[in-house]
């Protein structure tokens, strides 16, 4: 019976540990301000492995989701008679929720696994001890940079998820469901706000960013430095960050209807 | 200042085991000092914490005058600055190539132009026979060349204080010959304070000023080399000259094998 009070205990413990030592690593990151002359190519180079490297799979899946929302939106419109909102439906739906959210799990899946294991891997070979006895603070010079660069990279891939599945329901109605392509964008356009729905959709991707480099960062620096160590720390930063993605979205969505 | 590191009453524990007790050790300026011991004893735990990359249960670590437990986050870097590590698994980052692993600390800590780096870090690569090696990625090395190229970065910066763990680990006889002599070197030429760890007695004996012997979480012996051979210790003679058996424990602490073997049928 006390062993299992002890046990509970030290559960607990560890739980409030892992909190905190994922919060100083936020905190210090946030803190201290890199030089621009040092920082600025890092951050690029970052850029371009985060988010110019997952244009491809955001480009793709954008592309075949607009087509699949505007099938279904059209097929389920045209009972009411309503397939002339088609636009309106597509738009709303990507900016508002689709867009933000796939572009998020799938960045967890492409982003934030691979920074976890490289940060992890730095660790159990023992670059960042070396680092830190040359002086170089692993947190600036490595952790910084890829969590800046995961916030930027968020919300442009989240544009750029929207705009090719638009584009996509748009190729898919004209060209397919034989739809008159004025008619599509004008109705988009008289649907669509700007404040509500567009700069609301990129706030949650910005959220969804911060969240997942954070988790996938803090894996990567925390794991127990094996191969079986990295290995959970991947497959953890997938788990945490989809959920978190979805949890997250869910109370964004509410706030921002205003049903809180 | 006559001691470059001072150590007083440390004590270190990983989860209630104790990997030092009450430990004294004095570096002297300028000299190379050599820490032995059986494998597992402790010695790369002991350079972690002179690096303050581990924090003492008890007792005091003072590097360069300065008690490492009253550094804030800027002044350790500041003195990490003087220090120079070669990690007993290389730790060179294995995104950048040779020339740029050691060229690594110079573009962080200077503001030296391009062509004063390349000569510099070509200058370090031929002290330790790499100079032409410098396009090689890490994982083309060899264990032995990974860990000189270590070296070569580790003593980049022109440190006050090298910390070398294992250096001669997986070297030949001709590269270990010329390692021996390039600590020694560096060490009387530039005036810096060495602290080697070695398992290789009779050559480490023969540069090193000062030895300390750890074993068991304590210190067994430390003097010069030629006190030390002098000595009678069981323990020490049993190290020193290799021997299988003797009061040294070779087995990681816990119950006898026998022990063991009954708790299995029990
Ligand atoms: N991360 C760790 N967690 C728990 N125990 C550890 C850890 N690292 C080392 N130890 C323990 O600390 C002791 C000392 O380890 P250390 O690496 O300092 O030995 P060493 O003297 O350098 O050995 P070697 O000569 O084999 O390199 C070992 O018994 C080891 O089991
Ligand atoms: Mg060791």
């Amino acid at each position: 019976m006390i062993n299992q009070i002890a046990a509970l205990g030290r559960f607990g413990i560890n739980i409030v540990r892992h909190y905190g030592r994922a919060g100083m690593m936020l905190f210090q990151v946030i803190y201290y301000r890199p030089s621009f002359r040092k920082g600025f190519p890092l951050l690029l180079q970052q850029i371009y492995a985060e988010g110019v490297l997952s244009l491809i799979i955001i480009i793709v899946s954008g592309a075949f989701i607009g087509m699949v929302v505007a099938l279904q939106g059209y097929h389920t419109l045209s009972k009411f008679g309503a397939s002339q909102q088609l636009g309106p439906l597509v738009a709303l739906s990507v900016a508002r929720e689709l867009g933000p959210v796939v572009t998020a799990l799938l960045f967890a899946g492409r982003a934030g696994s691979a920074l976890a294991a490289e940060i992890g891997l730095m660790k159990a070979t023992d670059q960042l001890s070396s680092m830190e006895m040359m002086a170089v603070d692993p947190v600036r010079r490595v952790i910084a940079p890829r969590f800046w660069a995961g916030c930027i990279s968020m919300p442009i891939l989240t544009i750029i998820f929207d705009t090719v599945a638009i584009y996509g329901a748009f190729w898919l109605g004209v060209h397919w469901l034989g739809m008159d392509s004025g008619s599509f964008w004008s109705n988009m356009q008289s649907a669509v706000d700007f404040r509500l729905d567009i700069v609301n959709g990129i706030i949650k991707s910005m959220v969804f960013g911060v969240a997942i480099t954070w988790i996938a960062l803090h894996q990567g620096y925390d794991a127990i430095p094996t191969s079986a160590g990295i290995a959970n720390a991947t497959t953890r930063t997938v788990v945490y960050s989809s959920l978190a993605v979805l949890g997250l979205d869910f109370i964004l969505t509410a706030m921002m209807i205003g049903a809180w | 200042m006559e001691h470059f590191v001072d150590i007083q009453g440390l004590s270190f524990q990983r989860n209630d085991r104790f990997i030092f007790h009450d430990i004294n050790m004095m570096i002297p300026e300028g000299k190379v000092t050599a820490i032995m011991g059986p494998s597992g004893s402790g010695k790369t735990t002991l350079l972690r914490l002179i690096g303050k990359q581990l924090e003492p249960s008890k007792g005091s670590i003072t590097v360069a005058g300065k008690p490492l437990s009253t550094l804030n986050h800027d002044a350790l870097y500041q003195l990490r600055k003087k220090m120079g590590m070669l990690f007993q698994t290389g730790g060179l980052f294995t995104h950048l190539d040779v020339f740029e692993n050691v060229a690594f600390p110079l573009r962080e800590h200077t503001t030296l132009s391009e062509s004063m780096i390349h000569t510099l870090v070509l200058l370090k690569l031929e002290m330790v026979g790499l100079r032409s090696a410098g396009h090689l990625m890490p994982a083309e090395l060899s264990g032995g060349m990974a860990r000189r190229v270590s070296l070569a970065r580790a003593i980049a910066l022109d440190p006050d204080l090298i910390l070398y763990d294992e250096p001669l680990t997986g070297q030949d006889p001709i590269s270990m010959g010329v390692l021996l002599k390039l600590i020694r070197t560096l060490n009387d030429a530039l005036g810096l304070t060495s602290i080697i760890v070695s398992h290789d007695v009779k050559e480490v004996l023969d540069i090193a000023d000062l030895v300390y012997i750890i074993a068991d979480t304590r210190i067994i012996a430390e003097g010069t080399p030629a006190i030390l051979k002098q000595n009678n210790n069981p323990m020490l003679r049993q190290f020193m000259d290799g021997l299988p058996d003797g009061p040294v424990p070779f087995h990681y602490p816990g119950c006898s094998l026998m022990d063991d073997l009954m708790k299995e049928e029990a």
